[in-house]
């Protein structure tokens, strides 16, 4: 009985203290946020309450809605391009090949670069080594294309993070699967389609959902490659709350946004994974 | 016999498939290599004159890319927060997932502990962002050791549900036998349970470490007061003020780049490994 007790202790005094620094730095700042959105705090001095008319600016403000329409359209294409691109690479280097290794280690060298970094190289060849190849201006200089400069930076990144989970999900199908499909006379598409991929479908699960949550917070590569522009036509939604609520006087207003897009990654998420897992059921 | 004969053939097109696309990933970091050799008078505008090799291998831009950036100090600032996050991320997740796992089958409260903590994983660093300056400023913590503190918090759902799913696998029989040789709980958990997981440890601290290493927005809001620069944080600044010399800047991104490419040349195993594990699980 008295070493229950001391086990009891001794978890209650671990996890307490823990509990605490969470509740500290995560759990505080998100009720503060949520207070800061009823009012109008500019971030410094006095500031007053206006109940839900934050809230009510968000959907009629013209700024924050093309940066929900960007990210979107930048999340969806992206995830979308990635997971394809992922899932061609992760057969091909699962397959027999030459120096697997050494092929897979460097298809992954792009997921441990930084992406402000990557970032800034890939403006380089936006603006200077493409034009000089295409004859024409700048993606990034022009505001219908500037967001598909983002995209491919964000997959040029992704891939390879994308592209280890799935061939580590392959390498979960055991050879005589194939075999045995092989026997029945499945070949390439059709073996994919209703053997492969079935198999692996836990693992195109996590890759959509953590490929589109990551997306969906994109930052860095705005701040490199375009910084919002041109005319604030990839502004991200992170983008948009740190630019204009750190330093464009609308903190409150802000966290309304900060707000919302919390409801909405969670929103995405949790649908995504039970459709996901639906589909993983009846599979 | 045939059967195997087939098996061990390589799929050579494949092969050379992949390789040809391998410039995919090397060109923009070849194109960052001579581009911060090269003195903007090779510069010329043609692609050609990007491309080629520099005439000669100078360090001289890596010296006053250094000197701009203050690298050194930048550098230090980044290992210092990286390896601090990662030994404290260990330490503490680790003992927190060990409380949850052996706790949650029979008390609500660790149960819900456990959900608080990994529901985490889904509030965006945008919503906390604004309040969390003005709180570690109210706390005089906008520096290394704030942002220290933040990345030990934001990497504690990930790392608590990676801990205590590993310690799912660890019989609890082997701390019994302990406890019934008198040891206490504490001693048992750093004796018997702590050196079993070091598999899980790899995988926190290679997660922790890339997360902590790259990031640039937390550093960037916390920090931006106090003068001091990470390394990723360096080459923002560095832009602002002297984007326009490319060739100082793009030594300058090598040297950001270089500390990560050597890390995962040494140990690139335990990465790949490690970010597998982590995704897995």
């Amino acid at each position: 009985m008295k070493s229950q007790n001391e086990r009891r202790r001794t978890f209650l005094l671990i996890s307490i203290p823990i509990l605490l620094l969470f509740f500290g730095f995560n759990t505080l700042p998100l009720i503060k946020g949520f207070i800061y959105s009823f009012t109008n705090f500019r971030g410094y001095g006095s500031y007053e309450w206006v109940g839900w008319r934050n809230y009510a600016d968000l959907f009629t403000d013209t700024r924050v809605g093309n940066s929900y329409w960007f990210t979107f359209k930048l999340a969806i294409v992206a995830t979308i391009l990635i997971n394809i691109l992922s899932l061609i690479m992760a057969l091909a280097l699962n397959s027999k090949i030459r120096f697997k290794s050494f092929l897979r280690g460097m298809y992954f060298i792009p997921n441990i670069l930084g992406a402000l970094v990557v970032g800034y190289i890939f403006s380089y060849i936006f603006t200077y080594i493409l034009p000089a190849i295409t004859r024409t201006a700048s993606m990034l200089a022009d505001k219908n294309l500037a967001w598909i400069a983002i995209v491919i930076v964000c997959a040029w990144q992704s891939i390879a993070m994308n592209t280890l989970i799935y061939i580590s999900g392959l390498q979960t199908v055991p050879e005589d699967v194939y075999e045995a499909a092989s026997l029945d006379g499945a070949t390439g598409w059709n073996k994919f389609r209703y053997i492969t991929f079935p198999l692996i479908m836990p693992f195109f699960t996590i890759n959509m959902v953590l490929c589109m949550k990551n997306n969906l917070m994109v930052f860095d590569q705005i701040m490199a490659l375009t910084n919002g522009g041109p005319a604030q036509s990839t502004e991200s939604i992170s983008f948009l709350i740190y630019n204009n609520g750190m330093a464009g006087g609308q903190f409150g207003f802000q966290s309304a946004n900060a707000v919302i897009f919390f409801i909405v990654i969670v929103t995405v998420s949790v649908l995504q994974m039970r459709f996901l897992n639906k589909r993983e059921e009846q599979l | 016999m045939e059967e195997l004969k087939v098996r061990e053939k390589y799929n050579w097109s494949v092969t050379i498939l992949l390789i040809i696309g391998l410039i995919t990933v090397l060109f923009p970091l070849y194109m960052t290599v001579v581009i911060a050799f090269k003195q903007p008078s090779e510069m010329t505008n043609s692609i050609s004159g990007i491309l080629s090799l520099p005439k000669s291998w100078s360090l001289n831009n890596f010296r006053e890319a250094m000197r701009v950036t203050d690298f050194w100090r930048s550098l230090f600032n980044s290992f210092l927060i990286t390896a601090v996050t990662m030994i404290i991320s260990v330490i503490l997740h680790s003992l927190m997932g060990y409380a949850v796992a052996r706790n949650m089958g029979k008390s609500k409260f660790y149960r819900f502990s456990y959900y608080y903590i990994v529901s985490g994983m889904f509030v965006p660093f945008a919503i906390l962002m604004m309040p969390l300056v003005k709180q570690t400023a109210q706390l005089k913590i906008d520096n290394v050791f704030g942002v220290i503190i933040l990345y030990v918090v934001f990497y504690m759902p990930m790392n608590v549900l990676l801990y205590s799913g590993y310690l799912k696998n660890i019989p609890v029989a082997l701390e019994e036998a302990a406890h019934v040789d008198g040891a206490s709980t504490w001693t048992t958990y750093w004796k018997i349970i702590f050196p079993l997981m070091w598999p899980m440890h790899a995988t926190v601290s290679v997660l922790t470490a890339l997360g902590t290493w790259n990031d640039v927005m937390t550093p960037l809001v916390i920090m931006s007061g106090s003068g001091m620069n990470t390394l990723p944080l360096a080459q923002l600044t560095f832009q602002t003020q002297f984007g326009t010399n490319y060739n100082l800047a793009f030594a300058s991104y090598l040297l950001a780049l270089l500390p990560m490419i050597i890390f995962y040349l040494v140990a690139q195993k335990q990465i790949i490994n490690g970010v597998i594990n982590g995704a897995v699980k």
